[in-house]
């Protein structure tokens, strides 16, 4: 039951991913690709944890959090670069 | 008991799963930026809160061990969501404000109004304004 819970939830994360790429690629805003960004980091971190929970390792738990802390920082220096064209002011 | 929770896990996996998608349908559907905001900060956290509330039930149950690793990752999600969401917001407001990006869905085609004291927009004092 959770092989199979595990396959569509696959699909429909995958599903979400490339919605988030055609926002990425369409805009029509700079802040909406930000915005996209964002949402894909997160739809990976979803991913890698049901990866681990598929071969029931832990492993990827590290690779997760890594990915969260990454978007976090990559996403805020985004949006300062944005609002004040800079980022270490 | 294994079956109640291998029922629980796929529940919230499958619970998780379409919340994600739901909040990307929303950042597509939605028509402007102000609004595609709610759809990755609600929908799409819950979406992968859900999915690391499973794994928290399946390593104990599945692998006999406990691990905190799930528990910090949702914290740290559930934390940043808003803080992202503001600076995207803010970013988005500045740009409107001096007219860089119009967003004809909004009718704002040339810029915000310039309020006398806005933290991002213009400063109180004149001479903070002096470089702008």
């Amino acid at each position: 039951m959770i092989g199979f819970a595990i396959i569509a939830a696959f699909a429909m994360i995958a599903l979400a991913i490339l919605l988030s790429a055609w926002r990425l690629f369409r805009g029509p805003t700079r802040s909406d690709r930000i915005l996209a960004l964002d949402t894909m980091v997160i739809n990976a971190i979803a991913l890698i944890v049901l990866f681990g929970i598929y071969e029931s390792t832990t492993f990827y738990f590290e690779a997760a959090l890594l990915l969260a802390m990454v978007g976090f920082v990559g996403t805020v220096a985004y949006a300062k670069f944005l609002l004040r064209g800079d980022i270490v002011e | 008991m294994m079956l109640l929770a291998e029922i629980a896990i796929s529940l919230l996996i499958l619970i998780g799963g379409a919340f994600a998608l739901i909040g990307s349908w929303g950042l597509v559907r939605l028509p402007s930026l102000m609004t595609r905001l709610h759809g990755p900060t609600k929908a799409t956290t819950l979406g992968v809160g859900g999915m690391l509330i499973a794994s928290m039930i399946y390593f104990p149950v599945y692998e006999g061990h406990f691990s905190a690793h799930e528990l910090l990752i949702t914290l740290f999600l559930f934390i940043v969501a808003p803080i992202t969401a503001n600076m995207i917001a803010k970013a988005h407001l500045h740009r409107q404000g001096t007219g860089i990006d119009p967003n004809p869905v909004d009718d704002i085609q040339d810029g915000l109004p310039q309020p006398e004291s806005w933290a991002t927009f213009r400063s109180a004092r004149p001479e903070d304004n002096a470089g702008r």
